[in-house]
């Protein structure tokens, strides 16, 4: 299973962060400095793979932002490859053309993607279309503003 | 109170901060704007305000006051609530904090929601952070929608499931109704999802797999549907359908196929198919191709297959795509303990891995380098390993250090090649050479008995160039003091000796008590070895006076160590020769790698090791009276020999397994079953004695002799002589059964009288096989300096048809020329 899944600019500032395993405060900052520290220095033509504790680490780079996963030893690393690009797509397809920027102004966003593509670690959804059309159903049950004013919370 | 700003609004302002300071104070007094809007329990804008709670917890800061708000956030009727309150859950809570239990309600309430999005977003949270008394509290509803006919809600439930499986495993039967038709089902989702839920359950029960086996027709067929289809937009990448599928299905048959040649075979097809039809242009196609080489290479798949695997393997390793290479190398460590022989055939291209630019890829060269030692090719691998460790980042150094004086120890051809290649790394590398390997050197030097002259001229000369690297002066302080005298007799073999008078080696040993490079136990070392020269050279006056100098050094363990000298000299001049005698050879306890202490059970120690007692160099003839006590005075000295059988089984693979514990497995071996070498690369289970240490000593043509031969056991002596040193005896004892059943717990002691020093290695084996269909072999080194006549007490211990049989016994019968 995927551990973490970490999206950090080229200064290392946290764009997103998914844990998948319970960790305390603390020791989630460690790995997030750790990640950043390894990844970053990296030469643009070496290999995506590191070890790192008992965990593989794969990532990858797209424009500004280095998308970054912690596997477990059984885990296929050119698939995590795969699963970070398929990512990247379903962010490129709802945003169109997606940019850094749309990942810092719309987390909340990023994040629902991603748990429509990933859950408890595993891939929950291999179909390019699907977890776009679930967001486009799933956002229009997203009461507007007047809905939201008027409508009773309990 | 106007309405709180909204998300992106802070965003932007966030982001204007120019300094850390001005962005602190933003966030701070939004915090408190935060905070005062939550205590007016105003729900309007409870949803904005967690919103831009999280993303302040994301630039780094608190946001634990938020947790609650979460709660009831999802507790409220609108999605939008909803959503942003369990993406804070996720995100702020979990199972640490009591407070994360107040979710489950809603929790299982919103799993029965009306909504479909509403239950997903329920499944998503509980199975990314439910805990163990969440999953256990809502296990029933995950099982029920698992069973649902909504592939949305049932692919999310079967993830959800696995989460709990992995949380509370005892769960895991609870689930085992609602696997029936998963792998009917056509939905990719659904499909994937539920590979994922049957591997996880596989993996923890046996059961479980024996009882999913009965899938792997099922599987294979989706397989090959995935392979033979046409193009489904949907599932298509770089002209391959689904590979997330089938790369879950692959590890799923891997589980299910392992030890199982049923399920292996009806797999076969389908593997060899996809190894050879996978297009391998791109990284996704490499990525099936890697996950089926492991499957191949876990199950009882046939030879042609595994050869298969192993070239695809190969030609990984020749792509240009390090990506590709890397997991080439990965996966052959992982196979090289099973199929060493074919992977042998690339040892070529791994080695040139060594020179690859990408780290991760010299690391795995590197192990994978030294997996691949054996016997016939240490002198290229050596070669190819020493330039590694030239030119190499700091980083690996320690590692490669440690891994060439293992593979040295194990295939030194010769007992000169040894020493150079030790030389070698310890004048390239000797700053990273792991502290604990400087005793375990100074003792395979020791019993290179020799090569002592060569050594010491080497070391010496290697002092004279750089006295930076300290495990390399510690190592040739050490022997200069040991053999200084044959430094300065000029008596070298190997090559031509240098001309070096006592003085220019007291000025190198006095250097290096000054210089600024030495670190403390530097000095230690050389000032024992400048007292120990005091009996071997003959400008004693310098060395009493270098020694009463340090009397008064700063350093307290020098000052020791001077001062108790300084007694020496005064006060015990007399027993200054014996204590500072040659050491006798050291025994080895146990095959540690450099990296370990070594055990040497007492009798002698390296002089030098960091100790606060008086010098160790008195200890050996302590023990020796010692025994002589216990023996009640008689005049035979006994020799404990090395302990038996708590030596490390280590084959090839294993010990070189540098991320690995070197794992010495503890225990005697099981008493029925002989010591066959198993398929590793022939390494015995005991340490030195199967080195070929012996083998460029000349048999001096001594004939063999038998030394005892009672009640079916027969022990016969082979003689070598250790040249050029004429005063040891190298005796092989080769123990022979003739009686019907196996001799088990076979232990072999010797005692020879004072005037001798033995040594005992250990044994091949403690059985020695029925029917003369084995014997056992260990080798006794005799040191006789005096060329007095050998004799021998032998014990003899050994359980026999289930009762336990002891024997003394006298060897007189000594040829001649074994001890003159």
């Amino acid at each position: 299973m995927i551990r973490f899944l970490l999206l950090f600019s080229r200064q290392g500032k946290l764009r997103l962060q998914k844990w998948f395993t319970p960790l305390s405060d603390r020791e989630k900052k460690k790995v997030i400095r750790d990640m950043t520290t390894l990844v970053l220095p990296r030469p643009p033509r070496s290999s995506n793979f590191l070890q790192w504790r008992d965990l593989k680490i794969v990532y990858k780079r797209y424009a500004s932002l280095y998308f970054c996963v912690g596997l477990e030893e059984q885990d296929n690393e050119l698939l995590a490859l795969e699963v970070l690009h398929r990512y990247v797509e379903l962010l490129d397809k709802y945003f169109g053309n997606v940019c850094e920027l749309d990942i810092i102004f719309n987390f909340e966003k990023a994040y629902f993607i991603l748990d429509e593509f990933l859950l408890g670690g595993e891939v929950l959804e291999t179909s390019k279309f699907a977890v776009g059309a679930t967001m486009e159903e799933a956002d229009t049950l997203q009461e507007t503003m007047e809905e939201y004013m008027s409508k009773r919370a309990y | 109170m106007p309405a709180p700003i909204r998300l992106r609004e802070l965003i932007r302002t966030i982001r204007t901060a120019r300094t850390q300071a001005e962005e602190r104070e933003m966030i701070q007094k939004e915090c408190a704007a935060i905070r005062s809007s939550f205590r007016e329990e105003d729900n309007t804008y409870r949803c904005r305000n967690v919103a831009k709670l999280l993303y302040m917890h994301m630039l780094g800061y608190p946001a634990h006051f938020g947790q609650l708000e979460c709660l009831k956030l999802i507790a409220s009727q609108k999605f939008t609530d909803k959503r942003i309150g369990y993406l804070g859950a996720m995100l702020l809570l979990d199972e640490r904090q009591d407070v994360h239990l107040l979710m489950t309600n809603c929790i299982k309430n919103d799993l029965n929601h009306s909504t479909q999005y509403v239950q997903g977003l329920a499944l998503c949270t509980l199975g990314c952070m439910g805990s163990s008394e969440m999953c256990r509290d809502l296990a029933g509803e995950v099982e029920k929608l698992l069973k649902t006919s909504n592939s949305y809600l049932r692919k999310k439930a079967a993830l959800c499931a696995v989460h709990v499986i992995r949380k509370v495993p005892e769960l895991m039967e609870m689930f085992l109704p609602a696997t029936k038709n998963l792998l009917s089902e056509k939905n990719h989702g659904v499909l994937h999802t539920s590979v994922v839920l049957l591997t996880e359950m596989c993996e923890r029960s046996p059961d479980m797999l024996a009882h999913f086996r009965k899938l792997v027709p099922q599987l294979v067929r989706i397989l090959k549907n995935l392979i033979m289809s046409g193009y489904s937009p949907e599932h298509d990448v770089s002209g391959i359908s689904d590979p997330f599928l089938q790369v879950r299905i692959l590890r799923l048959l891997r589980i299910l196929g392992k030890s199982d040649d049923d399920s292996s075979e009806a797999m076969n097809d389908i593997l060899a198919q996809v190894a050879t039809n996978t297009e391998t242009s791109k990284n996704v196609g490499n990525a099936i191709l890697y996950e089926t080489v492991l499957t191949i290479m876990d199950i009882k798949s046939e030879s042609g297959l595994r050869v298969l695997a192993i070239n695809i393997l190969g030609r990984f390793l020749l792509n240009n795509d390090k990506n590709i290479r890397y997991v080439a190398l990965t996966s052959l460590l992982k196979t090289v303990q099973t199929d060493h022989n074919a992977v042998q055939r690339h040892r070529s291209t791994i080695v040139d891995c060594l020179k690859d630019l990408d780290v991760s890829i010299k690391r795995r060269a590197m192990e994978l380098s030294f997996a691949l030692v054996n016997g016939n090719n240490i002198r290229g691998m050596m070669k190819e390993l020493l330039y590694f460790l030239d030119s190499c980042d700091p980083e690996f150094k320690a590692d490669c250090a440690s891994g060439v004086f293992l593979a040295a120890e194990k295939y030194a051809p010769s007992k000169r090649w040894h020493i150079d290649t030790i030389m070698r790394v310890l004048t390239t590398a000797g700053s990273y050479v792991r502290d604990d390997s400087v005793p375990n050197l100074i003792q395979l030097i020791t019993n290179s008995v020799e090569m002592h002259a060569y050594t010491v001229q080497r070391l010496y000369k290697a002092l004279l160039d750089d006295i930076s690297q300290q495990p390399l002066v510690q190592v040739a302080s050490w022997c200069i003091g040991e053999y200084g005298d044959l430094l300065v007799s000029g008596q070298c073999e190997e090559e031509e000796p240098i001309q070096v008078t006592e003085d220019e080696v007291l000025d190198v040993l006095e250097g290096l008590l000054v210089s600024n490079l030495s670190t403390p136990v530097t000095r230690g070392y050389s000032l024992t070895a400048i007292m120990k020269l005091s009996t071997r050279f003959s400008s004693v006056n310098r060395i009493k006076k270098v020694v009463s100098i340090y009397g008064s050094s700063i350093d307290v363990e020098l000052q020791q160590r001077a001062v108790e000298y300084n007694a020496l000299f005064k006060k015990y001049d007399h027993m200054r020769p014996a204590l500072l005698e040659r050491m006798p050879i050291m025994e080895k306890t146990a095959t540690n790698g450099p990296t370990e202490i070594v055990q040497t059970n007492g009798e002698t120690e390296p002089s030098v090791v960091e100790s606060k007692h008086p010098p160790p160099v008195t200890q050996p003839t302590n023990q020796a009276n010692d025994l002589l006590d216990l023996l009640g005075g008689n005049d035979v000295v006994p020799v404990i020999q090395t302990t038996m059988p708590t030596k490390p089984a280590s084959a090839g693979g294993e010990l070189l397994d540098l991320l690995g514990d070197l794992s010495l497995s503890g225990g005697p071996a099981p008493a029925p079953a002989p010591s066959v070498p198993t398929s590793q690369p022939s390494f015995l289970l005991d340490g030195l004695s199967s080195q070929p240490l012996f083998n460029d000593i000349a048999a001096a043509g001594i004939p063999p002799m038998t030394a005892y031969n009672k009640n079916g056991l027969k022990i016969d002596f082979t003689f070598e002589r250790a040249n050029p040193n004429p005063n040891i005896a190298v005796i092989t004892i080769h123990a022979s059964n003739s009686t019907e059943a196996d001799m088990t717990e076979f232990v072999f002691q010797a005692a020879v009288p004072k005037t001798f020093q033995l040594q005992l290695l250990s044994p091949s084996s403690n059985v020695v096989p029925a029917l003369n269909q084995g014997t056992v072999t260990q080798v006794i080194r005799v040191l006789n300096p005096q060329k007095q006549q050998l004799r021998m007490r032998i014990k003899l211990t050994y359980t026999h048809k289930g009762s336990a049989v002891q024997d003394l016994s006298e060897v007189n019968n000594f040829p001649p020329q074994s001890w003159q």
